[in-house]
């Protein structure tokens, strides 16, 4: 691995000075993607600031009846917490359908958020990567994509994010609480990750310097209609080909108010306010089902080996939605698509 | 900016060079307090300065399971994290799994089952199985597969690794 200082933060406004002083420096929590990069040569931080030590690693109820989630709060205890268990289930079932339980039970909530595609250009020092070094030029776009975006992607860069829990956050329309130099602010979830555009070595729109304190979930969990269904080569421990959030309010037969998130298509989770709004107030049948599916994926573009997904992804949203109005979500466990 | 602060004191350090650190640590349950560079993974820290061998390296990219080692109880890919960020924690590796001279039951139904062949996955095997058990969320066959899912066997023993788990898990004596 290559060499760099290493400096322990005690409070949030260490950490945020000294990363403000040190352009070079990088926050680590859990470490799972940033140490694997900098082994890779992707990641060369000159100083870790090790944020592990700082008191955001709890669960708390937010006042209006949201929940309050640590940035350090480890994957494992979240998608157990009994707050979330009850009241936010897709939150949990896409934890667990991510990784594996040793990094599970490392990553961080706050660094799930941050964690860099797995285009394997990206990875690859080899080759050009925008990502990596901007304006060397995409590898994946000619290159093998089968992972690669089928939404939102520019001609700089088709990558896509590789997160299961931050489709479910999308889904659930949670806010992202940060500290920075110059102090608190919030940003939307669906405001957090980039397109790529021009800009793909931008992931995030976290300022320089800022620090991911909180994520925090509205009181609508939509606990009894969800489902997180993932697609993917192996059927555990690998990421998604196409995944999708699906959460329902449901009156009798009929949708009062959806949500659906798309994870595996694009640089960011995938969410489209026009192909809910087909679903509210409507039928929960196949056919207006097949229609949100038709809208999610109205720009939908294939570049070559990734062309299948977006019949993938059509099918996928059709079948999560089915899931969701039956109140049957797909088990972390059980392989068959029910 | 003295460099032992960097890992005793987190209020009030920065370390300005790459020097060693003192890490301390608790493994198997003896207390070690080693000097070291702030890139060594806890799998270095174990396997190069503690001597510790068992736990293995794969892919050292967390993607194969091989370094699974046990952390305060939870287990974690010993390859995907610093040693210097483990201070003060309580470390159990596959060489302190046996007490008192017997085998840990895990151990015991690994050798029953022949749960392995060329051996390389099975430390870290036995050591995500032990979390496994303290986690308690796997109650079927199904689970403990998809619990298991980061611990790669490349011999293909996965059969009688869950065999060899789910006998633990049910208390089956033999």
């Amino acid at each position: 691995m290559i060499n760099f200082a290493y400096s322990r933060a005690g409070d949030i406004a260490d950490a945020v000075r000294w990363a403000a002083g040190d352009p070079r420096a990088k926050f680590i929590a859990g470490g799972t993607n940033l140490l694997d990069l900098m082994k890779e040569n992707v990641e060369r931080p000159a100083r870790l600031i090790d944020i592990t030590h700082l008191p955001l690693n709890t669960v708390e109820e937010a006042p209006g009846g949201g929940l309050k989630i640590g940035a350090l709060v480890p994957n494992t205890d979240l998608a157990y917490h009994p707050l979330v268990e009850q009241r936010y289930p897709v939150l949990g079932l896409a934890i667990l359908s991510g990784a594996s339980q040793q990094l599970r039970n490392m990553a961080s909530t706050g660094g799930n958020l941050l964690q860099r595609t797995r285009c394997m250009y990206f990875y690859d020092t080899a080759t050009p990567c925008n990502k990596r070094e901007p304006g060397a030029g995409c590898s994946a776009l000619e290159g093998i994509n089968k992972q690669h975006a089928i939404l939102g992607a520019s001609e700089a860069c088709i990558a896509t994010h590789p997160s299961d829990m931050c489709v479910a956050l999308a889904a659930l329309d949670a806010t992202v609480h940060v500290r920075g130099p110059s102090g608190e602010r919030s940003i939307a979830f669906t405001d957090f990750h980039r397109l790529p555009g021009k800009t793909p070595e931008r992931d995030t729109n976290l300022g320089p310097a800022e620090i991911i304190t909180a994520i925090e979930l509205p009181p609508k969990g939509f606990a009894r209609h969800y489902t997180y269904l993932k697609l993917r080569e192996r059927l555990s421990y690998a990421f998604a080909l196409v995944s999708v959030a699906a959460a329902l309010e449901m009156d009798g037969e009929t949708v009062r108010e959806a949500r659906v998130a798309l994870g595996g298509v694009a640089h960011k989770p995938w969410r489209d306010p026009s192909a809910e709004a087909l679903l509210n107030g409507r039928a929960a049948t196949e056919a207006n089902f097949e229609k949100a599916a038709e809208m999610l994926l109205r720009d939908a573009k294939g570049y070559g080996h990734n062309d299948f997904k977006i019949a993938l992804a059509r099918q996928a949203i059709v079948r999560a939605l089915t899931q969701a109005a039956r109140g049957t979500p797909q088990p972390v466990a059980d392989k068959k698509i029910r | 900016m003295a460099q032992i602060a960097a890992a005793s004191r987190p209020k009030s350090n920065t370390s300005a060079a790459p020097e060693k650190l003192t890490v301390r640590l608790t493994v198997n349950g003896e207390r070690q307090e080693l000097q070291l560079r702030a890139w060594t993974t806890l799998l270095d820290a174990l396997r190069d300065h503690l001597d510790l061998t068992g736990t293995k390296k794969g892919c050292d990219h967390g993607q194969c399971g091989a370094c699974t080692v046990l952390v305060d109880g939870r287990r974690i890919n010993s390859c995907m994290t610093l040693a210097v960020m483990q201070e003060g924690r309580e470390v159990t590796t596959i060489e302190g799994l046996a007490k008192d001279g017997r085998l840990h039951p895990l151990q015991e139904a690994f050798i029953e089952h022949d749960a392995f062949q060329c051996g390389y996955c099975t430390p870290g095997q036995i050591c995500s199985a032990a979390g496994l058990l303290a986690e308690g969320k796997a109650k079927t066959a199904d689970e403990v597969r998809e619990l298991m899912s980061g611990n790669i066997c490349r011999c293909g023993a996965y059969k009688n690794i869950v065999a060899a788990i789910m006998q633990v898990m049910n208390g089956d004596r033999t």
